[in-house]
């Protein structure tokens, strides 16, 4: 320590112009100057036919006049408001739960605000642009309202986070029978983004308990239950996702009696669940593994048993170090689920492909794909850079 | 003899007999035999590998011993995992990395095993936790998360976190290696102060100052065999054996 009489100096700050940066980055020597002007041009040379094909040949109406599909395949359109209200709560609760939990730093959520802007930007009508935008208020309202100073919303956003799912789906699927309220629509109609967001969201959800369990059995002293969750994981480890798939729509009528008659989308949501908590469980043991054993032994020496020493210490800290691969494994699966299309649902890709059987929309191949993986681009970038500084202001990953 | 210590009046609280602990061909401990009696503060020294951390270790199962006895507060220790968990009630550990919850706050650390195994309420386990914290001398410390102090402070919260059991032995396994030296007061005047409240204490430590002013049976380790046993005066100012000589030289030289 210096003595207190020394000037405390500030530490020396860079500000920056943008022409500073300019001439500091890309043209500070006359080499640097010939070879950004080089890499201009070629950018502009490869980037020109894509975006003269993008703005004058391409003919986006076949987007524009199906764009419903795109978005929610065959639900029925007198019952889209129950689509509404599942996107609008989901708006309100993320928005909640991250203005609880990321107390001063909500500034990377404002990245999720970005989704329905871009959607917004699709030739929906007026109205649903409108509609679409409103996720944004409902979404902001949720980070004001989780940002006051309350100590018990952070168990509130977590109970509300959990009662949101089963209220989603009954909503989406339905809850009193042909008529009433609301009346069932079948996951056969279920379809588009909302089926691939779907199928994501759920498998990540029930294969997260599996997985941990799995990941947890794996290690345990008990031979029949190691057995049973190393061949489970190795097992579907070891097969790709499409013949799961495969199996459970050829194979699971096989096995269950022939008056029951599991619906395409129950069977896709069974094989992504059991795909996922495969590789779920060996991120968690990753994430178990990296606990020093001088936590057991702390924990065994307080009198703490098994079952407490891994509820109170182990698995909050493995779960919190693997945060970082479930957000990447959740973009994954995302990606994955385009492959139920051979389940013939209709999720977004397999929307794409129906609509280009349509004589109507002929050489319209470009456009479709184009668009289908814009989306897909926009999903997986905004959640994976979201996370990324969600990460780094919670401090997830460290320890 | 008037000055005759409290402690051996006591009926011995553990006993050790014929200790035997092996990792893999490598023979760590051979035949152990100790008693400790309540109250009693015992000070075990040895060259690194000589078994003095395996030993403790045995005491609360963090090691399992193969052969011989080991008896705890009246109960043996087996394989009955009722009589493993009724031992680490009864026994506090602390370690040389301090392995304190690194996601739980101070408070949390010291109030979770009272909650949890000894079912107390949370207002009761959180006084005593504040009692606690004042007698290690770290009451405003106990928001804070274990990461934001000092390894000193964390030492003192990992005692605390002990103590919070209400344990009648405490178990320390070089509780200051790992410790910056400005550190090491801070941690070693509360084991003082916990030695001369009567608590029963083993302690795995090359502090020898500590050992002179507070031990009262010195125990020297080599080669998984105890060497030696004797009062602190006894241990520095005439050791019998030749090994115990020989390694003092090298901790007092300097």
């Amino acid at each position: 320590m210096t003595t207190s009489t020394t000037e405390v100096l500030a530490p020396p700050t860079e500000r920056y112009t943008v022409l500073g940066w300019l001439r500091r980055n890309l043209f500070g020597s006359i080499g640097d100057s010939i070879l950004t002007i080089i890499a201009i041009w070629l950018t502009y040379a490869m980037l020109k036919p894509s975006l003269s094909w993008g703005f004058s040949v391409a003919k986006w109406t076949v987007i524009a006049d199906n764009l419903k599909l795109f978005m929610v395949g065959r639900y029925p359109a007198e019952e889209l408001w129950r689509v509404w209200v599942v996107l609008y709560l989901l708006a309100a609760v993320v928005g909640f739960t991250w203005g609880a939990w990321v107390k001063g730093k909500e500034k990377a959520g404002y990245v999720l605000l970005g989704i329905p802007v871009f959607l917004a930007l699709l030739p929906f009508s007026p109205t649903i642009r409108m509609m679409i935008l409103a996720l944004d208020l409902f979404g902001f309202l949720g980070i004001i309202l989780g940002r006051r100073d309350n100590p018990k919303f952070k168990n509130w956003s977590i109970i509300s986070l959990l009662l949101y799912f089963p209220v989603g789906i009954l909503l989406i699927g339905g809850l009193t029978g042909e008529t009433g309220f609301l009346p069932t629509v079948k996951p056969d109609l279920w379809g588009g983004l909302m089926l691939t967001i779907l199928l994501a969201v759920i498998g990540i959800i029930f294969s997260f308990p599996i997985g941990v369990a799995l990941a947890l059995g794996r290690q345990s002293k008990l031979p029949i239950i190691s057995w049973f969750s190393v061949g489970v994981i190795e097992l579907v480890r070891g097969v790709p996702l499409i013949t799961i798939l495969f199996m459970m729509d050829l194979m699971l009528p096989l096995f269950l009696p022939a008056e029951i008659r599991v619906e395409g989308v129950i069977r896709a949501f069974v094989a992504i669940t059991l795909f996922s908590a495969a590789y779920m469980a060996e991120n968690v043991r990753g994430g178990l593994q990296a606990i020093p054993r001088g936590q057991y032994e702390a924990a065994h020496a307080l009198g703490l048993n098994g079952f407490t020493t891994m509820a109170f210490i182990i698995l909050p800290q493995a779960l919190k170090a693997v945060i970082p691969i479930l957000v990447s494994q959740f973009i994954g699966l995302l990606k994955d689920t385009t492959l139920v299309m051979i389940l013939s649902l209709f999720d977004v890709l397999g929307i794409g492909k129906s609509v280009l059987g349509n004589p109507e929309y002929v050489g319209t191949a470009k456009e479709v794909y184009v668009f289908v993986a814009a989306l897909f681009w926009v999903l997986s970038y905004g959640l994976s850079y979201a996370s990324q500084r969600l990460e780094t202001s919670l401090g997830v990953g460290e320890r | 003899m008037t000055d005759k210590p409290i402690y051996e009046e006591q009926d011995p609280i553990i006993v050790c007999r014929d200790v035997q602990k092996w990792y893999g061909d490598f023979h760590a401990l051979k035949g152990i035999n100790m008693e400790v009696r309540k109250g009693e503060v015992i000070v075990i020294f040895g060259p690194s590998g000589s078994g003095k951390s395996t030993f403790i270790r045995t005491i609360n199962r963090l090691e399992e011993h193969q052969g011989g006895q080991i008896i705890v507060d009246g109960i043996e220790l087996t394989h009955d995992v009722k009589n493993i968990e009724s031992i680490r009630k009864e026994t506090g550990m602390v370690f040389q990395q301090f392995n304190l919850f690194p996601h739980l706050t101070v408070m949390q650390n010291v109030t979770l095993a009272p909650l949890q195994v000894r079912k107390q309420d949370k207002e009761e386990a959180e006084k005593t936790a504040m009692e606690l914290l004042e007698r290690v001398g770290i009451p405003e410390q106990a928001n804070k998360f274990p990461g934001q102090l000092s390894g000193g402070q964390q030492q003192r919260v990992a005692i605390a976190r002990a103590l919070a059991m209400k344990p009648k032995i405490m178990l320390f396994d070089e509780p200051t290696s790992a410790l910056d030296p400005e550190m090491i007061k801070e941690v070693l005047d509360v084991m003082i102060e916990l030695a001369k409240s009567g608590m029963t204490m083993l302690v795995v430590t090359h502090e020898m100052g500590f050992a002179r002013s507070v031990a009262d049976t010195l125990y020297f380790f080599d080669e998984g065999q105890i060497v030696e046993k004797g009062s602190p005066e006894d241990i520095y100012n005439n050791p019998q054996e030749d090994r115990t000589k020989l390694f003092l030289s090298q901790i007092l030289q300097h």
